[in-house]
């Protein structure tokens, strides 16, 4: 979360001040207000045609008021809208599974002779949710036990990587819906190298890894490609690139180049053992290398963005555009480079799927993994350690929701709804500020700032 | 002051909304606990669990998915027995899945359909204790403890074909498919062959659109889940004259099924073929254009492999179903009964018992090797 309090781009701010300095009197005079919603939404009255990535997730940002305390910023910032998201999307999913559940209803009509019974099956799910994603304490051996966290990292890797890639194009100002089709780029390309080539061990992992994000990051610099050249629009493009990249593998996979020898199935032949993630922890976890590689692709993206010249433009792009062209920055050529970049990151996904968990290639071999990726990097507000953690958050409820549904026959769309209740909540932080009493109140400008925001920062703090 | 008045008004209301809530749950929550020592009724209880993975198809699929899924209640109910079930959502949800379901302690995991193929026999190599079942796949290398449960369907398609060249009064029919992949083509193969052999027998030249066995290409949906492109297509085909067309498309049948209702409605007569379960029962809204069914009873089959693993008689010889078990079969004509000719039903017999005799082969590349 370090990069959250690093220096926003100097250049396009300063030139924005600039151009309109009255805008920058308000923002002072009532901190408060801008500090909660996090980001300035800059149209330039009008002018340019607002985002179309959520504001939260955006590069711009300003630091907070002179007059907040820390508890303050904390209790109203960001980072804590996640977390209340996440709960409160846990509470109504507890209630969802409650309401919907036979056996709730059955107990709770003798709730006051037994209420141990009711609370039992209202928990049962949840338990079951941590018992598959973090400890599995009724297993019967230290592997048994342990099988769960592994499932959880293994699970969460894709995530991890495709997410890097959704976040670092929302911190260019670009909406990536794209991290679908480019997944099952790089692992097209990763794949057939995969099984088709036959190298030493070490090389031939390296070469299908190459391979996967020059195949994502070709499939994402189209996409770059055509919005700097011709302003078409991303979203647009990389909806429509993922029909395209879906239906070019399912097409293939009846091909005699990608088909498995002797079948007539949609499937593609196992990759060389060279060529697929060694396992961390032995044959009985699923546990492989492709995790390290995530961990490394996330302090890449965290060096890229905060330390870098190109990721500086990156931020300063996505900021304002205008500025950043004003300020010399080349847009076009940030454009098309963020665009293969975040291509690359969710190649990487691909390939640790088809080299680390999956070891062939199927029509499925991407899941929903590129849309997940997008709700992760809303999570992470678009950090690389933020979609880190909600990449591990996401991979513990697909790996707990096998073993929910197993246990107590909860339905798995579950785990979906959960997820689209954090979305919800991420995309209006002011109900999930109003729910817990967080709303920043409004001072009149005659009113002495500092110790009225102090009051209420306090106030706020304790309530919750 | 004004503003805090509020806030106390806020507050009492919701303690109001509180009390209101506290009653409801006095009211509702006052009866009495069930004793623990609970009398079980009807067969008796067992320990040991039968579990089942579907594929990304899920359990509500109307297709085999779905008809699995009914075998496996079935077996509760008769076997008395425990049973689990996973959706997997997912190619990538198979494997931890399966995983889970041995993790669970189950005695017999049955899984469904050829995706799964990889996944099933990488679990059950690792775990030689626990039993499976495969439901439309079989893999020669699979290892011992893996029953494949496979269908011979274009035994059952045939006499579909015959049935449908007889009745046909344009001379013409059709079939799509889902998806070019053996478990369909099986049925379109069969229907060719079907048509192909009245053709020869009776002299005639009732063409079949849609399919080539020669070629093995013909028309597909591309998918289990555009029900509208299965309208478009089916229109195609009876703008082109046909007027029995049979969906091998799952759920996709149901587009098929609605566009020759419209049809009908307008004074075109032309019938459906269904496939997989009695479209009769499974698809009623269809039921007065649907002559008949290629049915595979996957529900007893389920069954019959549950039962014999509980009874400890496990074997990994593939159960292949075919006219002869019953595994396939021609549904019933129910309500266009009085469409289909006695001679035609007499014939329908006779070519069964030929085809269980061995003295009419079926071939199809896509059959199941025995």
């Amino acid at each position: 979360m370090s990069e959250k309090t690093t220096p926003e781009p100097a250049a396009p701010a300063g030139k924005h001040a600039a151009k309109e300095p009255a805008a920058d009197s308000p923002m002072q005079a009532s901190p408060v207000e801008d500090v909660a919603s996090g980001v300035v939404i800059d149209t330039a009255g009008g002018n340019i045609p607002p985002s179309a990535v959520p504001s939260s997730s955006q590069s711009g940002s300003i630091r907070p008021g002179p007059g907040d305390s820390l508890l303050r910023q904390i209790f109203t910032g960001n980072a804590m809208v996640s977390l209340l998201s996440v709960v409160l999307a846990i509470v109504l999913g507890g209630i969802l599974m409650a309401v919907t559940n036979p056996k709730v209803a059955a107990t709770a009509g003798y709730f006051f002779a037994q209420p141990g019974d009711l609370l039992t099956e209202v928990f049962r799910p949840y338990a079951a949710l941590v018992q598959g994603s973090i400890f599995n304490w009724a297993g019967t051996d230290t592997a048994a036990q342990l099988y769960p966290i592994t499932e959880t990292l293994t699970v969460s890797t894709p995530l991890i990587c495709a997410g890097l890639g959704v976040a670092l194009a929302f911190r260019a100002g670009l909406f990536n819906i794209g991290a679908q089709g480019q997944i099952i780029f790089g692992a097209l390309f990763g794949a057939y190298i995969g099984f088709t080539w036959h190298l030493p061990v070490g090389l031939h992992l390296l070469v299908v890894i190459v391979a996967g994000l020059i195949g994502g990051a070709v499939w994402g610099g189209v996409v770059g490609l055509l919005k700097a050249r011709t302003g078409a629009h991303e979203v647009i493009v990389t909806i429509m690139l993922n029909y395209i990249a879906n239906f070019l593998l399912l097409f293939l996979l009846t091909t005699p180049a990608f088909q498995r020898k002797g079948s007539t199935n949609p499937i593609s032949p196992f990759l060389d053992q060279n060529a697929l993630f060694p396992e961390l922890l032995g044959p009985q976890f699923r546990l492989h290398a492709g995790f390290l590689v995530a961990v490394l692709a996330t302090a890449f993206v965290w060096w890229l963005l905060n330390r870098s010249t190109v990721g500086f433009e990156f931020r300063a792009v996505g900021a304002n555009a205008s500025a950043a062209q004003t300020a010399g920055i080349n847009v076009a050529r940030s454009t098309i480079l963020v665009m293969a970049i975040a291509g690359a990151l969710a190649g990487l996904a691909g390939i640790t799927q088809v080299s680390g968990t999956e070891k062939y290639l199927s029509g499925g071999v991407a899941a929903s993994i590129g849309f997940d990726a997008i709700t992760v990097a809303l999570l992470g507000r678009s950090t690389p350690w933020g979609t880190f953690f909600a990449g591990l958050l996401f991979g513990a409820f697909r790996a707990g929701g096998v073993a929910m549904q197993a246990q107590t026959q909860t339905p798995i769309d579950i785990v979906l709804v959960i997820q689209s209740l954090i979305v919800l909540f991420i995309a209006a932080p002011p109900l999930v500020r109003a729910i817990f009493g967080l709303n920043p109140r409004k001072k009149k400008p005659t009113q002495g700032g500092t110790a009225g925001s102090k009051a209420s920062g306090v106030k706020s703090g304790a309530a919750a | 002051m004004k503003k805090s008045l509020r806030a106390n008004f806020k507050r009492g209301s919701m303690a109001g909304v509180a009390t209101v809530g506290a009653t409801a749950l006095l009211l509702t929550g006052c009866g009495a606990a069930p004793s623990s020592s609970g009398s079980s009724s009807g067969a008796a209880k067992s320990d040991y669990t039968a579990c089942m993975v579907s594929d990304s198809g899920g359990f509500d699929d109307k297709s085999f998915n779905q008809s699995g899924y009914e075998g496996l209640q079935q077996s509760v109910k008769d076997l008395g027995i425990q049973e689990k079930h996973v959706q997997s959502k997912a190619d990538t949800d198979y494997d931890p899945n399966l995983r889970s379901m041995v993790q669970q302690g189950c005695k017999l995991t049955v899984t469904v359909g050829f995706l799964l193929g990889d996944a099933t026999k990488a679990i059950a190599t690792a775990n030689p204790n626990s039993h499976f079942a495969i439901i439309d796949y079989n893999d020669p290398t699979f290892p011992k403890n893996v029953k494949p449960i496979v269908y011979d369907t274009a035994q059952a398609a045939f006499l579909a074909g015959y049935l449908a060249a007889g009745t046909s009064k344009t001379g013409k029919v059709a079939t799509f498919g889902g998806v070019n992949i053996p478990t369909v083509t099986i049925f379109m193969d069969g229907f060719s062959d079907g048509v192909k052999y009245y053709n020869q027998k009776k002299g005639k030249n009732v063409q079949l659109i849609g399919w080539d066995k020669d070629k093995q290409d013909g028309t597909f949906v591309g998918d289990f889940k555009q029900v509208d492109k299965g309208k478009v297509l089916t229109q195609g085909f009876l703008d082109q004259g046909a007027d029995i067309v049979l969906p091998v498309a799952g759920p996709v049948g149901a587009g098929a099924g609605s566009a020759i209702l419209e049809a009908k409605a307008k004074g075109t007569d032309a019938k459906l073929i269904w496939v997989d379960s009695d479209g009769y029962v499974t698809a009623p809204d269809y039921k007065s254009v649907i002559l008949s069914s290629v049915q595979k009873t996957m529900a007893t089959a389920v069954e019959t492999v549950i039962k014999d693993d509980k009874d400890s008689k496990f074997d990994a010889t593939p159960y292949v179903g075919t006219l002869e078990n019953g595994g396939v079969a021609l549904a019933p004509f129910h309500d266009l009964d009085p469409a289909v000719p006695a001679d035609m039903k007499s014939e329908l017999d006779q070519l069964k018992k030929d085809i269980v005799s061995g003295t009419v082969k079926v071939e199809s590349k896509s059959s199941p090797t025995k």
